[in-house]
């Protein structure tokens, strides 16, 4: 084995009262990618800051971080400037917020360089140059002379990329550099990473939730829980053959079994009613205004999409962000009006619908959102939120229905009826998205419609709300628009399945014929870009 | 700053208010000598045992003068705060709600509004429709009104985004419904806190219009006018503006601390 590049010794960091990583040793050798994983709150990203010694003041390390048997820890602040940058370069997840907005992308990238080394500003631009194309921003879109926001979030990443590694520093820390990133996009820039890796004889400390990643790219594996590496080795053996039972559980969370249609719909299910139908729908919004009297532009964002979501069934909606989904899903809705096209719902017209028929056919159609911390009202008890759709009823319940309702809803989603009484704030993501679907679920609508509903939490969660979801379908016969960029939940949940690209659907059929064989060039990048945990190396 | 020094702040701030409120509510039943008294022998008496503020040119008890005073400054600040909060609270809520051209209405009339210097406006108004307190109320109250309806509409724009907002509308409830319930309870902390604020520069515009004479009409104490009594005879007897001012500036002063420490209060992540 080649020497140690990155050294952790029994590395602790507290914060107030709250022990957040516990003697976690770690090494990273050169040409080697090391992936650190945990879920959410493990401590993974401290880990990454303590290293650069970029901790807030309050925090305490114990430890020992060497670099190529140099200690960092305590290193005085003036001598880290040097070594970052010049000896680590380090990537972050946001690359919306990882650029200073108003500096050109040129002399970002060789700031870095004039920082360490005392260079003109030609040679800068030139090594900057090199940098960019390095990282595959050649020609036009790599011009030097352009701003972050005239570029898009992979390319914004490429350019984070370039400048930690225009030093060539022998270490590499990228904090989910493709969190943020759709699949195709992740996909390049996981591969671009490698490259630079393997390339330059780069050691990378990987650090994301994402099992799958870790399965395509790393060499060595450490699965972190609640501030511990529990597991640490080889990824080949590590991810498939766990020997600790939370890595066993994290892999068969992330290995959603794809859906089998779990006997819900059988093959007379086609003719089934169908319970939403959404015919040619066409939405617009205007563009900035160039000239007074000429008429806005417009930009299209959902171009005459038709689908229909059959009673009891689960349907998946699959495209990359920006494709149209949500602007779709607010006109399914009627909470946004289309420039085409009609919802129909119940076979009544839901888009046109106003007063007490609208408010009869809400009753049918409810939504889960994505962001489990905003979709409450900070203010109001869980027994307030989960009762606000009795709203659409005629006659709403007395109080004491009401809360006999509550309570059994709050017990079919998995919490318990004392919990009416408590405040959202005190509950977990996994726990607030139960509460978003009791709420749902509350008026027995007909369809349910989820807008990356999952997307927030992390694999253990995922799975359980899966579950659960796969349950109350069966148990209450209702049926799922399920709308998510991620194919492996689309493919663990849909019966059916429409891909959707710039405001089209491009495709669509029964999940497992999508999956096995996509007919649409689109749908087959989408595939192939998609991590696997099976695809080890 | 550390969270010692803001508490500090905050409960300075507190005291200070709390203080002044008191001192009004205590004049209404009871101050050391009665204000309007007058004993030309007692005249200009520097602070002394027996009046511990002093005297005025007309030999009122100036501890007297300024307690039934702080009614004065209370009642026209609090009122036409209430004014600014009952007219801007709603208009920033409807703006909120309905966008478009409403909300352009309503936000470039705002701007009017905006575009005069407040305290001349309340001059004029004071001036044509007469002086006296009720009209300095109506007068601060309206240039309350695009304060409280900028703020409220700054503060209701991204609640209308959050998931909450989108599923009120999913069951089924109208604009105005989802403002007062859920848009207006979570700005209650940010309204509490300009109300803090649009007080104290109540405190000083009312004083502002007293000095001028537009404000309330003698006899009723008001420690603007009791400022301008005391300007001609500053060599004579200096306590007499000393203590005025003084009342004029701690209580604003009181209110500045507490709407700051109320501020990063409600700034804390919840």
């Amino acid at each position: 084995m080649s020497d140690s590049l990155l050294d952790i010794d029994d590395l602790s960091v507290v914060i107030g009262a709250n022990q957040l990583v516990k003697t976690l040793s770690l090494e990273v050798h050169t040409g080697e990618i090391v992936g650190l994983v945990g879920a959410s709150g493990s401590g993974k990203s401290l880990t990454a800051l303590a290293i650069m010694q970029l901790l807030p003041e309050s925090a305490v390390t114990t430890g020992l971080v060497r670099l190529r048997g140099e200690a960092l820890s305590g290193k005085p602040e003036a001598l880290m400037q040097q070594i970052r940058g010049r000896d680590i370069g380090m990537v972050f997840q946001e690359p919306m917020t990882a650029l200073n907005p108003l500096m050109r992308i040129g002399d970002q990238v060789g700031e870095t360089l004039r920082l360490h080394q005392n260079i003109s500003a030609l040679a800068a631009k030139r090594a900057a140059r090199e940098a960019l194309d390095l990282v595959g921003l050649t020609g036009e879109i790599g011009s030097l002379d352009r701003y972050p926001y005239e570029l898009s979030g992979g390319e914004r990443q490429r350019v984070a990329i370039a400048m930690a590694a225009i030093m060539s520093p022998p270490l590499l820390i990228a904090d989910e550099p493709t969190t943020a990133l759709d699949v195709i996009t992740q996909a390049q820039v996981l591969s671009l990473l490698q490259q630079l890796v393997r390339t330059r004889n780069m050691g990378l400390l990987l650090v994301t939730h994402d099992l799958a990643i870790m399965a395509q790219l790393a060499d060595r594996v450490a699965v972190m829980r609640q501030g511990e590496i529990i597991e640490q080795g080889d990824a080949e053996q590590v991810l498939r053959h766990p020997r600790h039972a939370y890595t066993a559980a994290l892999l068969a969370a992330a290995a959603l079994k794809p859906h089998a249609g779990a006997g819900r719909i059988d093959q007379s299910g086609d003719r089934a009613p169908a319970v939403l139908q959404v015919v040619d729908i066409v939405r617009d919004f205007p563009r900035k205004r160039r000239s007074l009297w000429r008429a806005a532009p417009r930009l299209r964002a959902v171009d005459h999409v038709s689908l229909q979501v059959r009673s009891g069934e689960t349907v998946g909606l699959v495209g990359q962000s920006g494709s149209g989904k949500s602007s779709l899903l607010k006109v399914i809705l009627a909470l946004e009006s289309s420039q085409g096209g009609k919802v129909r719902l119940l076979g009544e017209d839901f888009s046109s619908a106003r007063g007490a028929q609208l408010h009869r056919l809400r009753r049918a159609i409810q939504g889960v959102f994505q962001d489990p911390y905003g979709s409450f009202d900070p203010k109001w008890s869980v027994e307030r939120v989960i009762g606000e759709p009795f709203f659409l009823l005629n006659a709403q319940p007395a109080a004491a229905e009401r809360r006999r309702k509550i309570g059994t809803m709050l017990e079919q989603v998995g919490l318990s009826a004392s919990d009416a009484r408590r405040l959202p704030h005190e509950f977990s993501g996994g726990e607030r998205q139960r509460i978003a679907i009791a709420r749902a679920l509350i008026t027995e609508p007909a369809v349910i419609v989820f807008d990356e509903a999952v997307s927030a939490l992390d694999v253990l969660l995922r799975q359980q709300i899966l579950d659960l979801l796969a349950q109350l379908a069966k148990r209450l016969n209702v049926a799922y628009l399920f709308v998510s960029h991620d194919l492996h939940v689309i493919r663990a949940i849909a019966d059916r399945v429409y891909v959707m690209q710039h405001g089209r659907i491009v495709e669509e059929g029964p999940t497992e014929r999508i999956f096995a064989s996509p007919r649409h060039a689109y749908t087959q990048a989408l595939i192939a870009a998609a991590p696997k945990l099976q695809a080890m190396r | 700053m550390s969270p010692w020094s803001r508490n500090m702040n905050l409960r300075a701030g507190a005291l200070l208010t709390l203080f002044f409120l008191i001192t009004a509510l205590l004049a209404y039943f009871w101050t050391p000598y009665d204000p309007r008294a007058l004993s030309i022998i007692e005249k200009l008496q520097p602070p002394n045992p027996h009046h511990w503020f002093g005297t005025d040119q007309l030999g009122r008890d100036v501890l007297s003068l300024i307690m039934v005073g702080a009614q004065t400054s209370v009642g026209v600040a609090s009122l036409s705060v209430i004014i600014g909060m009952c007219v801007g609270v709603p208009l920033g809520l409807l703006a909120a709600a309905r966008r478009g051209a409403i909300d352009e209405l309503l936000m470039r009339g705002n701007d009017v509004i905006f575009a005069f210097p407040a305290l001349l406006m309340a001059i004029l108004i004071t001036a044509a429709l007469g002086p006296g307190a009720v009209n300095a109320i109506v007068a601060i109250g309206i240039f309350n009104i695009p304060v409280f309806a900028r703020v409220t509409r700054a503060g209701a724009l991204p609640l209308w985004t959050r998931d909450y907002a989108l599923a009120a509308r999913v069951a089924g409830k109208g604009p105005m419904r989802i403002s007062s319930e859920h848009i207006l309870p979570n700005l209650l902390g940010v309204l509490a806190v300009q109300g803090t604020i649009q007080f104290s520069l109540g405190v000083i515009a009312e004083a502002g219009l007293a000095y001028v004479g537009l404000s309330a009409q003698p006899p009723t104490p008001s420690w603007g006018r009791m400022l301008n009594e005391a300007q001609t005879l500053t060599a004579l007897a200096p306590s007499l503006a000393f203590f005025p001012g003084c009342a004029v500036l701690l209580f604003v002063l009181g209110l500045n601390l507490l709407g700051e420490g109320l501020r990063r209060g409600a700034e804390r992540p919840t």
